[in-house]
């Protein structure tokens, strides 16, 4: 119940940001679209405490932003190996997946690709295997630091459940 | 803020932007295999997008637009991780075998452990 009223507030809000027309014939179109997305959405059994962004607490944009400044970091990185393509050194690195929640679990993978310098290749429920561009970017990732920063940002979730 | 300022910050993100997107493009090319080059079109993925949606959200100013931007933005970076996993997924297991350097470990070890229980 509390995962339905959340979606629907949640598509109310996108709806009228994306709409900016706000005439009654057309907020009553409005309305009907979203109630046939919740019900299309409940038929399919897709609503359920995964799918509830509002899980994610104030510790979501301070991860957003820790996450910015990662992944321009590793652009300049990257952007400078471009230029000198002789020094890369390619390698694959295995590294534990600290996180419960298989959330958890997709937020590492994305944001390890995310960051230019590693793509995730391999994930499953205790090991992500991931291509890294040279012995820098193999190491951030192996410092365990984004893993950690993951943690941090599950922990919020827990306690609200 | 003056106009003129505005104008000369959002300016300046899209010339990075556009910058990055040329220097993303250019190590698709200058990478050795495939595994490689996926880094290269990261660049254009992420820091590229970036850029440049922030620099066109300056010049919107406070408006829908501005929210339709960011939702482009976020709509943009949550999926272009997902493809490129699943492009060097299928690669990985299609027996595409990438270039590595001489002092780490080869795929094979890595392979057994990714492909249990997933």
């Amino acid at each position: 119940m509390r995962d339905t009223f959340f979606l629907s507030l949640l598509l109310a809000a996108l709806w009228l940001a994306i709409s900016g027309v706000y005439k009654p014939v057309i907020l009553m179109l409005g309305g009907a679209s979203l109630l046939l997305v919740v019900w299309l959405s409940l038929r399919m059994k897709i609503v359920g405490e995964e799918h509830n962004p509002t899980v994610f607490s104030w510790r979501l944009p301070l991860f957003w932003l820790w996450a910015l400044v990662q992944i321009i970091q590793s652009n300049l990185h990257v952007a400078r190996l471009v230029f000198s393509p002789q020094k890369i050194s390619p390698r694959i690195v295995t590294v534990p997946v600290p996180m419960k929640s298989s959330l958890g679990k997709v937020v590492f993978g994305n944001t390890c690709t995310l960051t230019p310098g590693t793509v995730t290749i391999g994930l499953n429920r205790e090991k992500l295997v991931a291509h890294a561009l040279d012995r820098q970017s193999a190491r951030a990732l192996v410092s365990g630091q984004l893993a950690a920063k993951i943690v941090w940002l599950e922990g919020s979730t827990e306690k609200t459940q | 803020m003056p106009d003129w300022l505005l104008d000369v910050f959002s300016g300046a993100l899209l010339l990075i932007g556009g910058g990055f997107g040329v220097i993303g493009g250019l190590g698709l090319f200058r990478f050795p295999d495939f595994y490689t080059r996926l880094h290269g079109a990261g660049i254009t993925d992420t820091l590229c997008a970036i850029c440049i949606v922030f620099g066109l959200a300056l010049q919107s100013g406070l408006s829908l637009l501005t929210i339709k931007l960011l939702l482009i933005l976020l709509f943009l970076l949550f999926p272009a991780p997902t493809a490129t996993h699943a492009l060097s997924r299928a690669a990985m297991f299609d027996g595409v075998e990438p270039e590595l350097a001489e002092d780490s470990e080869s795929l094979v070890e890595h392979r057994r452990e990714s492909s249990s229980n997933t």
